[in-house]
């Protein structure tokens, strides 16, 4: 067994990042690996066959940014800057602990971040086909994957076998079917949940290496709202107004959206970004002949803005807001995001073609801006 | 019935009171001052003074310090409020709001006084009365005289989107001998240029453009703004009160209920 160093701050932390710390610590003592990740692209089952957990590190507090802009300039996205600022303070346990980080070519801002990462960390970066359309993307995807899974096997001095990818893709298959299933609730008029529970629990979980904890415990709370429905529990009163959040991941800025929302007579009834639907819709082909490519397959359906043409955004959105009855779209964006700001035109119009308002806020993690997003969001519900 | 609308700006307070949910019967504008709270209480002694009983009328407020009247029933959103607001002084059918405020410029796509779509600036203070007020302060004159000045004026593009870059940036034309009317000119413009912008991204653009807030009453900034947006812009005295208005007209809304 070997020791493990905790950073030379860690006595100046809190409880809970001391907690977190301790948690990856044990996992790397009893023999554990940790590989961090930044985007749903990451083929999480690759990870899980060889033995490796893998946990999110995107970074969503703006504590670690003005480490960031040591080396990072001022107007790049939140996001990114938070979460280089956390690898190169020591500050995130996940970062600190991680054997690998894992990236993909997704916007250009991440990009170069993972190259100056790795310059701290063992970074390795997939190459992301970004053109759905072409006959050849799932090859060059699958053989990506190959190339990947080549790299895992030859670090951890592991076999990643077909019978192992399957059983992986099986078990996160089920972790998606549970999430849906919780998320799904919230077609229910009024919701059995407030968006911003809902976010934060499904966002807490992805910090558990424990996966059939995880999914007994999706079960269970799915069983337990739904009696409680059932028996009359109305935690979100009716009559507010069913809102849509689409757009950037919203970790960092939850509550000067979703809580502004909630407290104004609105409740975020369906995520479509990657802290909700987005990495949950699609499922892997376990019987598949060819397990590799049926995972490649399904990363490919992710409806993400770095993706040209992106027509799975284009074409989930109207079934979501006519299988969760929504009366707006709110989209939110990270300041500076290209992808999802430029594409913020095409959802525009799409939400006109379907009828439905749309507002799009763009915003970082600072509280500068707290008053006049509260104004916008206040307005948007007031004029459903 | 009188009800009340109070609109907490961030430059100036503004009153209405309205009968019946139809006639504007009183309307009073003040600073704001430094705190928003000390000029929700002088609203309401002046109320008191007048014989409009707040705390008994239902009461609405608005504006940036619409969360601090404590005698309001209710606190709506300045957007919303110009939009009712506008729709009583010009008339119920498709119009756009152009609204210069002291802390953000807003342009609100409106139907029968209910919003279809609206921007609102960023951050930033560019192109708000804020930015006007700072460069008239800079140049030595009140907000209103710029305005006029600037009628004489060309040549001068200010280009920072930046209100304290905007500042040197005008500071240094003063430095290098530019006429104030030309620097007035250049102030003005960045102005209409933002507001033209943002109306560029309305998802529809219906019917009379009117302008609300405190420069209703700049005749310079309603010709340029006719001119750069290609179609009439029109306003009314009464229009820097199309928030409170608005507000009292939710308050009575609310009442009726
Ligand atoms: S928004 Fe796109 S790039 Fe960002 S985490 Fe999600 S899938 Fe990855
Ligand atoms: S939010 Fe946009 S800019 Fe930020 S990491 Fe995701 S895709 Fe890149």
């Amino acid at each position: 067994m070997s020791e493990y160093q905790l950073p030379a701050q860690f006595e100046e932390f809190t409880q809970a990042r001391k907690e977190g710390f301790l948690r990856a610590k044990a996992v790397k003592e009893s023999g554990g690996h940790i590989a961090g990740t930044f985007c749903t692209f990451t083929p999480c089952e690759l990870m899980d066959a060889a033995g490796v957990h893998p946990v999110s590190l995107c970074g969503m507090s703006p504590e670690p940014i003005p480490a960031a802009e040591k080396d990072l300039p001022k107007n790049l996205c939140p996001l990114i800057k938070s979460s280089y600022g956390f690898a190169v303070s020591d500050t995130c346990p996940y970062t600190y602990f991680a054997d690998l980080i894992v990236g993909e070519t997704t916007c250009d801002g991440k990009k170069k971040m993972y190259e100056l990462l790795g310059r701290l960390k063992d970074v390795y970066i997939l190459q992301l086909p970004q053109g759905i359309d072409r006959e050849y993307t799932l090859e060059m995807w699958t053989k990506e994957l190959h190339r990947f899974k080549g790299v895992l096997e030859e670090k951890f001095q592991v076999a990643i076998t077909d019978e192992r990818l399957r059983e992986a893709s099986e078990l996160r298959n089920q972790l998606r079917r549970a999430r849906t299933a919780l998320m799904e609730l919230q077609k229910l008029d009024p919701p059995p949940f407030s968006g911003l529970d809902l976010y934060k629990l499904m966002d807490g979980l992805g910090f558990s290496f424990d996966l059939q904890d995880n999914l007994r415990k999706l079960t269970t709370l799915t069983a337990q709202l739904q009696s409680d429905y059932a028996a009359g529990a109305r935690p979100v009163p009716a009559g507010q107004k069913r809102i849509l959040v689409t757009g950037c991941p919203i970790g960092g800025v939850l509550e000067k959206t979703v809580k502004v929302v909630e407290e104004n007579g609105g409740v975020v009834v369906c995520f479509e970004n990657c802290g909700g639907i987005k990495p949950t819709r699609y499922l892997v082909d376990t019987q598949a002949e060819d397990i590799m490519a049926a995972i490649a397959e399904r990363y490919l359906n992710i409806g993400c803005a770095v993706m040209t043409p992106n027509t799975k955004r284009m074409e989930t959105l109207p079934q979501l807001v006519e299988e969760f009855n929504i009366d707006g779209i709110l989209e939110i964006e990270l300041q500076t995001c290209q992808p999802y700001i430029v594409e913020r035109f095409e959802i525009k119009k799409l939400a006109q073609e379907m009828g439905v308002p749309f507002l799009a806020l763009d915003t970082d993690y600072s509280q500068s801006d707290l008053g006049q997003l509260t104004t916008r969001i206040v307005a948007f519900i007031e004029m459903l | 019935m009188y009800s009340i609308g109070v609109d907490i700006g961030s430059t100036c307070a503004k009153l209405a009171v309205v009968e019946d949910g139809e006639t504007l019967v009183h309307q009073m504008v003040m600073p704001t001052g430094w705190n928003s709270g000390g000029a929700a209480q002088a609203i309401f002694d002046h109320l008191e003074q007048a014989g409009y009983r707040p705390g008994q009328s239902p009461c609405v407020a608005t504006g940036y310090g619409r969360l601090n009247v404590p005698y309001a029933k209710k606190a709506v959103t300045e957007i919303t409020c110009h939009a009712r607001g506008g729709a009583f002084l010009f008339g119920s059918g498709p119009c756009v709001i152009i609204d210069i405020g002291g802390q953000d410029t807003k342009v609100i796509a409106v139907a029968d006084g209910v919003v279809q779509d609206f921007l609102m600036n960023d951050k930033c203070s560019a192109g708000t009365g804020r930015f006007l007020e700072i460069m008239a302060n800079t140049l030595c004159v009140d907000p209103g005289t710029l305005c006029e000045l600037a009628r004489s004026g060309s040549g001068v593009s200010i280009s920072s989107m930046c209100t304290v870059f905007a500042e040197s940036e005008v500071i240094s034309l003063i430095g290098g001998g530019a006429a104030k009317e030309d620097i007035a000119y250049g102030v003005v413009d960045s102005i209409v240029n933002k507001v033209v912008s943002q109306y560029g991204s309305l998802s529809s653009a219906e019917g009379q453009c009117c302008l609300t807030g405190g420069l209703c009453e700049s005749p310079y900034i309603l010709e340029s703004l006719s001119k750069k947006l290609g179609r009439p812009v029109i306003s009314s005295p009464l229009a820097r009160y199309a928030g409170a208005i608005g507000a009292a007209l939710a308050a009575y809304q609310i009442k009726k209920d």
